[in-house]
């Protein structure tokens, strides 16, 4: 089950999961309690710019430009739903982050 | 011995003390804790944590004993956070007071582990022999109030199975996020008093059975994790994930060890990091190669299916029941020497009926010093 991503909202790490560039891995990883996720570029690229500043579209556009490219939209928003689900993003809406 | 380059340790566990203000009967430090030599200090910690690091490890975990009886915590956090770690701090909380804990938080400390023994002040302070149940509660409201998820972990054995309801009720009642319901495992102190700690198979089901119960209620409110116990099973853990694959730990007396009870397993040299650099040891020693991978396995397990699933399972267990650190884990029902386990169960059904009697002995240095023995 997924929610639909808020219009305005401004993804951010989760709580439980510091995000990192890993030498050792030669990747970007998330770290958890005990544990560790592994990221491919992509996805790596995605979470780096999930600063709970950034709104999806400014993320989408920052993509786009960095990597001279179009479209990408739905390939973020498909993963920033499943980043959700495992807890790897919560999301700021833009009233909460004014507060 | 693999021809190809070991992976590069993930995880490195600080044991740093074997002192403990708690004197629980199922911990898994070795029994003659009393005569390991004198801890590492500051410095030497700070080494380890830095050689770690370098290696490509990215978890750094300091437990125990309590390892908040010793006054540097906040300094050997706060230099593996600025390196990168996440790190993990596994504790009873006796001694994680609200100052300290928020040196803690300052040095960057990511993750509160806290045990807990039971959920009643009886049965709590029985099985730790102390007067300790209120203390840890308080603990758990003050990490709350730092912002860390309350992550709760408790030992299940004969004395407490049975309060299992009770148990994760008042994981509820603290708002824990998380909580471990691990079996004990037969380690240590827990050997010692295997016995008398080991819960019947209908125990067992009763208490997986009341979690699944809560798990279906609480949903993604609480995670509810269920560790069963080896000997009820009939296939063994991939110990550690592989010896020498992922995980260093380190005890308080500096030996660098493939998993965090191996120093019991005689004939081997275990290295002294204050003598050698963490990066020869996990590579280079003898102690961290020879279990490692699959080639030095003995039948059964060399022409199983499934010696890559579990690499023949615990070394230390196969050393303390058959006297043969090599042997296949007898927990595995392929095992020739399965026959020990059924004897354990048997042995356990004796003293729960009451027909034998098997008094607890709680983990204090003094009984440590007189058994003068690994487990």
């Amino acid at each position: 089950m997924t929610t639909p991503l808020p219009a305005e909202g401004r993804p951010r790490i989760g709580r439980l999961f510091r995000f990192q560039w890993e030498a050792a891995q030669q990747a970007y990883v998330l770290l958890y309690p005990e544990g560790m996720v592994k990221l491919n570029q992509s996805a790596g690229e995605i979470l780096r710019r999930c600063d709970g500043q950034c709104s999806v579209a400014e993320v989408v556009a920052d993509l786009e430009r960095t990597f001279a490219t179009s479209g990408l939209q739905g390939e973020v928003e498909a993963f920033l739903a499943m980043a959700e689900e495992k807890g790897w993003v919560s999301w700021d809406s833009a009233a909460e982050s004014a507060s | 011995m693999n021809n190809q380059r070991p992976p590069h340790p993930l995880w490195l566990l600080a044991e740093v003390t074997y002192r403990c203000p708690l004197h629980c009967a199922f911990c898994y430090n070795p029994v003659d804790f009393a005569a390991a030599g004198p801890e590492l200090t500051t410095e030497e910690w700070l080494r380890v944590i830095r050689q770690a690091r370098a290696m490509g490890a990215a978890q750094f975990g300091i437990s125990g004993g309590e390892p908040m009886l010793r006054d540097d915590i906040e300094i050997l956090v706060a230099e593996a956070r600025q390196l990168g770690f996440y790190t993990n701090l596994i504790t009873s909380g006796i001694g994680l007071t609200a100052p300290r804990l928020a040196a803690l938080k300052a040095a960057g400390l990511d993750h509160i582990q806290l045990s807990f023994q039971d959920a009643s002040r009886e049965a709590n302070d029985l099985i730790t022999n102390t007067r300790t149940f209120e203390l840890k509660q308080e603990v758990t409201r003050l990490t709350k109030a730092h912002g860390y998820p309350t992550v709760i972990n408790c030992v299940l054995h004969a004395a407490n199975i049975n309060h299992v309801d009770r148990i994760i009720e008042m994981a509820v009642e603290l708002g824990a996020e998380y909580l471990e319901l691990a079996n004990t495992q037969y380690h240590g102190w827990g050997f010692l008093n295997r016995s008398a700690l080991m819960p019947s198979a209908e125990q067992l089901r009763q208490a997986e059975a009341i979690t699944e119960q809560w798990r279906a209620r609480l949903g993604k409110r609480m995670k509810i994790f269920f560790v069963a116990p080896d000997y009820q099973e009939n296939r063994p853990k991939k110990c550690m994930n592989g010896w020498g694959e992922v995980f260093l730990s380190v005890t308080p007396d500096g030996l660098a060890l493939p998993c965090h009870t191996a120093r019991m397993l005689p004939g081997f040299a275990f290295p002294d990091v204050r003598k050698q650099d963490l990066a020869s040891i996990w590579y280079e020693s003898e102690a961290f190669n020879r279990f490692r991978g699959t080639a030095w396995l003995p039948e059964p397990c060399r022409s199983c299916d499934e010696k890559e699933k579990d690499h023949g399972g615990c070394r230390c267990q196969a050393f303390m029941l058959t006297g043969d650190a090599g042997a296949t884990d007898p927990v595995c029902e392929k095992s020739p020497q399965h026959g020990l386990i059924d004897n354990a169960l048997k042995l356990a059904a004796e003293v729960r009926s009451g027909r034998l009697d098997q008094p607890i002995i709680f983990r204090d240095p003094k009984t440590s010093r007189q058994l003068k023995r690994p487990f």
